[in-house]
C-alpha cells in the first residue's frame, strides 16, 4: 500500500540564520528512513509521466521501488544507467518544472521527492560503493570533447562507456565548467563534483586542464591531431552587462567574476590569494538562479543588506522557487518591478556608493509572452550600497566561432546545432549545452552532450564502415 | 606542471624565468600573454609573454615582485615548477604592414615593447625604440633591446643613465625632426602610455596601447577586465590587449586597476610576515 501523505518528507536543511553565515550545504540530505518512506509515495504508474519529463531519461519508477526495498547501491546503478552526474543533478536541477510536475501525486498535493531521492541514492552510493570501475574494451576510436561542464562531462562519460578514447580540454585549471566556477559550495559541494570527474577518469577519461581550444589550439588542429570527431561544450562564458552610466565603478560585478573569485578562487576563505570586496550593502541585478546564488553568497560573504534588484514582479522571477525561497529565508530582500538607471561612485575613490533605480510596471505581453516592464514617470530613487553584481545572462565566448571556419552561429553568437543529435554545420564536429542553447541548465546541457554522444558514436563508426 | 628551466635577476625586483609550456609556446605571437597560478591555492595572475621559443617548447616571462603572489613567484628556482600555465591568451599585435614605428617602453613595459621591437626590426621595418626608465638601477635589456631596433634611446627620470628626459618628449622631439611613423606602440604603466597617446593625438598617428588590467579567468569569462574604447565596453583579454591609445579611457582603467590596492598591500605585508618567520626560525 502506497504511503498517501500528500506532502513530501521535508527535506533537513540548516537553520536560515546560521547558514547564512558559512558555506556548508544549506539541504543537509534524507536518511535511510526518510528516503524509505518517501520512495512509498510513489504510485510505480505505468506510463510513467515522470520519465517524459527528464531531459536524460532517468528510469524514475524503476529505481524508486529500489529505494522503497532499501536496495540503495541497486537504486544508484540504475540511475547510473541514464545519468552521469546523479548527485549533480539531485541538487540542481529544476525538478519541479521537470520529472516532478508530471508526477500524478502533484494533482492533489505535492509530487514524489524525485530530486531529492536522487541526491540521497547518489550520496549513498558515493559513500559505500566500493566497487571498482572497470575501463571499457578500447575500440581503438579517438575523440576529443571541448570543455569541461556538464555538456562535456556527459559527453565524456558516455563515449568513454563505447570505448573511445576522450580526452578534455579545459580552459581553466580545474575542470567541471560551472559546477565548479559558478554554483556555489552551499549549493554543491565541490568534493562532490570533484568526485564525479574522479569517476570519469576511472573510466579513463583523459583531462587536459589549462587549455583554450581557440587559442592554445584550434578545432581544425585538434583533428590534425587524429581525434576522429570533437564535441564542442563550451558554455555561455560572456557576462552581459546592463550599459548603463557608471557601471565601470569599483565594485560592480559581473556575477560570473563574483562567484568565480567565491568558488573556484576561494576568495570566501580567510587566508585566500584571491582578492574580493566585502561590501557591506549589495544589490544584484536579475532574477535567475544566478542571481540568488550571487545574493546568497554575499549574504554569507558578511553583508549586512543585500537585495535582488528585478525589473519585473515575483510570479515572473524565472529562479527556482526552493532558490527563491532559501534566498528569502537568508534575508534577501527582493526589490520587484525596479530597473537600474545609473550606478552611482565616489569620484575620489571611484568606488560604488549606491545605485539610482526606477519603479516599473507591467504592460503589453512582450515576444517572451511576458508583460513588458513599463518605467513609471518620476519613481527614481536610490539604494545607497558599495557593490553591485550584474546577473543578466551570458552569451556564447566567441573562441572557437572566430577560429573554426565552416562552424556556423546565429545572430546571438550560439553554435548552430540540431536538437536530436548536435550536429553542426562543420563535419565532424558536435556542439550543446549553453554554447548552443545561450544560458539554460544543467540538466539540459547533460541532456544534448548524452544526445551528441550517440550521435558521434555513430558517425565514428559509419566513417569506419 | 610547469618547470621553470631558468632563472635570471634583471634588477632588484624584476625577475625573468624560462618556463617549460609546449603548447603555449606552440602558438605564441608578440602581445599576447599568459595566466598562471603559483601554487594549489594560488591566485591567477597575467603575465605578457616577453619571448618565446617554439622548438625547445618554452616561453619567457618577465614580471616585478610588487605583490604577494609575484613575489611568491620569485622565491622559486629552477627546477622548481608552476602549478598552472595558460595561453596563449589575447590577441597578437597587428604588426603587418608596419614600416616605420616609435615603439616606447617604460620600466618593466620593456620587457613587453622588447619583443613587439624584435618582431618589427626583424620583419624589416625602422624602428625607433624610446626605453624610460626611474633611474639607472632598474634598467633592464639594455643590449637586447639595442639589437632589436635601429635607434635606441634610453632615458631616465632623474638622468642618472643617459638623457634626463621622459619618453614622450623624446617622441616629440622624434615627430617634429620630421620621421614619419606609421604606427607608435606604447607599453608600460597607463599613465605613460596616456600622455603617449596624448602627444601623437595631435599629429593624427595610429597609437597601439597595450591593457594589462585585472582578470581572473583571462577567457572572456569574468568581465573584471572591461574597459571603455571609445565609449564601448571591451574586455581586454578576447579583445585586446592592444587597444588604439586615443580611443581608451585611462583615467577609468586607472582608477580600475587600483581596486583591490588596499588588499594587495595587506596580503604583501602578511606574506613578509610570514617570510620574517621564515628566517627567524
Amino acid at each position: 500500500m502506497a504511503n498517501m501523505s500528500l506532502t513530501k518528507v521535508p527535506m533537513p536543511e540548516q537553520d536560515p540564520n546560521v547558514r547564512n553565515k558559512n558555506f556548508e550545504e544549506v539541504a543537509t540530505g534524507y536518511t535511510a528512513e526518510m528516503a524509505i518512506e518517501e520512495a512509498t509515495r510513489c504510485l510505480n504508474c505505468k506510463n510513467k509521466p515522470c520519465v517524459s519529463g527528464c531531459p536524460v531519461g532517468v528510469q524514475i519508477p524503476e529505481f524508486i521501488a529500489l529505494v522503497a526495498e532499501g536496495k540503495f547501491l541497486e537504486a544508484a546503478a540504475k540511475i547510473k544507467e541514464t545519468s552521469a552526474l546523479p548527485a549533480v543533478c539531485g541538487r540542481v536541477c529544476p525538478q519541479e518544472s521537470q520529472c516532478e510536475c508530471k508526477c500524478v501525486r502533484a494533482i492533489k498535493g505535492e509530487a514524489v521527492g524525485i530530486g531529492r531521492l536522487e541526491r540521497f541514492v547518489a550520496d549513498y552510493a558515493m559513500a559505500h560503493d566500493t566497487a571498482e570501475i572497470v575501463k571499457p574494451e578500447p575500440n581503438g576510436h579517438k575523440v576529443a570533447v571541448v570543455g569541461a561542464g556538464p555538456a562535456g562531462l556527459t559527453c565524456a562519460g558516455d563515449l568513454a562507456r563505447k570505448g573511445y578514447a576522450v580526452t578534455v580540454f579545459e580552459a581553466l585549471h580545474t575542470a567541471g565548467g560551472v559546477l565548479m566556477y559558478g554554483i556555489p559550495e552551499f549549493r554543491l559541494p565541490k568534493a562532490i563534483v570533484q568526485k564525479e570527474i574522479d569517476n570519469l577518469k576511472a573510466l579513463g577519461v583523459e583531462f587536459v586542464l589549462n587549455f583554450v581550444v581557440g587559442r592554445s589550439e584550434t578545432i581544425d588542429d585538434l583533428f590534425a591531431d587524429g581525434y576522429e570527431a570533437i564535441f564542442v561544450g563550451s558554455g555561455a562564458g560572456l557576462p552581459t552587462f546592463m550599459h548603463v552610466p557608471g557601471e565601470n565603478y569599483n565594485g560592480v560585478y559581473s556575477a560570473n567574476e563574483y562567484l568565480t573569485r567565491v568558488n573556484l578562487m576561494k576568495a570566501y576563505k580567510e587566508d585566500a590569494a584571491t582578492p574580493i570586496l566585502r561590501a557591506k550593502r549589495v544589490a544584484v541585478v536579475g532574477g535567475g538562479n544566478v542571481a540568488m546564488d550571487a545574493a546568497r553568497s554575499a549574504k554569507r560573504m558578511g553583508a549586512e543588506e543585500v537585495y535582488i534588484v528585478y525589473r519585473r514582479g515575483e510570479a515572473e522571477l524565472p529562479a527556482r522557487l526552493e532558490e527563491i525561497h532559501h534566498a528569502k529565508e537568508e534575508g534577501i530582500v527582493f526589490k520587484f518591478l525596479t530597473a537600474p538607471v545609473e550606478v552611482l561612485g565616489d569620484p575620489d575613490t571611484y568606488l560604488v556608493t549606491g545605485m539610482k533605480c526606477q519603479q516599473m510596471e507591467l504592460g503589453e505581453p512582450d515576444a517572451s509572452g511576458r508583460r513588458r516592464p513599463v518605467p513609471i514617470e518620476g519613481s527614481e530613487f536610490v539604494l545607497d550600497l558599495d557593490a553591485v553584481i550584474v546577473a543578466i545572462g551570458t552569451s556564447p565566448n566567441p573562441l572557437i566561432r572566430s577560429t573554426t571556419p565552416g562552424l556556423e552561429t546565429n545572430k546571438r553568437g550560439c553554435i548552430v546545432a540540431d536538437d536530436e543529435h548536435g550536429i553542426t554545420s562543420k563535419d565532424g564536429v558536435f556542439a550543446g549545452g549553453d554554447a548552443v542553447t545561450g544560458a539554460a541548465t544543467v540538466i539540459l546541457a547533460m541532456g544534448a552532450g548524452k544526445r551528441a554522444a550517440a550521435a558521434m558514436d555513430e558517425y565514428v563508426q559509419n566513417k569506419n564502415k | 606542471m610547469y618547470k621553470i628551466l631558468e632563472k635570471k635577476t634583471l634588477n632588484a625586483n624584476t625577475k625573468q624565468m624560462v618556463i617549460d609550456a609546449p603548447h603555449v609556446a606552440k602558438k605564441a605571437q608578440p602581445g599576447q600573454f599568459i595566466i598562471l597560478r603559483v601554487d594549489e591555492d594560488g591566485e591567477r595572475i597575467p603575465l605578457t609573454i616577453a619571448s618565446y621559443d617554439r622548438e625547445k617548447g618554452t616561453i619567457m616571462i618577465i614580471f616585478q615582485e610588487v605583490g604577494a603572489t609575484t613575489k611568491k613567484l620569485g622565491l622559486l628556482n629552477e627546477g622548481d615548477c608552476l602549478h598552472d600555465f595558460v595561453g596563449p591568451l589575447g590577441r597578437a599585435s597587428e604588426l603587418e604592414g608596419l614600416k616605420k614605428v616609435a615603439v616606447v617602453g617604460g620600466g618593466l613595459g620593456c620587457a613587453i615593447a622588447y619583443p613587439q621591437a624584435k618582431a618589427l626590426h626583424e620583419m624589416g621595418a625602422e624602428v625607433d625604440l624610446i626605453a624610460g626608465f626611474r633611474n639607472k638601477d632598474i634598467i633592464i635589456l639594455e643590449d637586447e633591446m639595442r639589437a632589436a631596433c635601429t635607434n635606441l634611446h634610453l632615458v631616465t627620470d632623474d638622468g642618472s643613465n643617459g638623457r634626463k628626459a621622459l619618453v614622450t618628449q623624446v617622441l616629440k622631439e622624434l615627430i617634429d625632426a620630421g620621421n614619419q611613423y606609421d604606427a607608435v606602440i606604447a607599453i608600460g604603466p597607463m599613465i605613460m602610455m596616456k600622455f603617449v597617446a596624448e602627444t601623437t593625438r595631435p599629429y593624427g598617428i595610429k597609437t597601439i596601447v597595450s591593457m594589462n588590467s585585472t582578470m581572473v579567468d583571462g577567457t572572456g569569462m569574468c568581465g573584471g577586465c572591461r574597459l571603455s574604447v571609445g565609449g564601448e565596453i571591451k574586455f581586454a583579454c578576447v579583445d585586446g590587449p592592444d587597444f588604439d591609445g586615443h580611443l581608451v579611457d585611462f583615467d577609468e582603467s586607472m582608477r580600475r586597476s587600483a581596486m583591490y590596492k588596499k588588499q594587495e598591500a595587506h596580503a604583501v605585508e602578511a606574506h613578509e610576515c610570514n617570510l620574517h618567520k621564515m628566517e627567524v626560525k
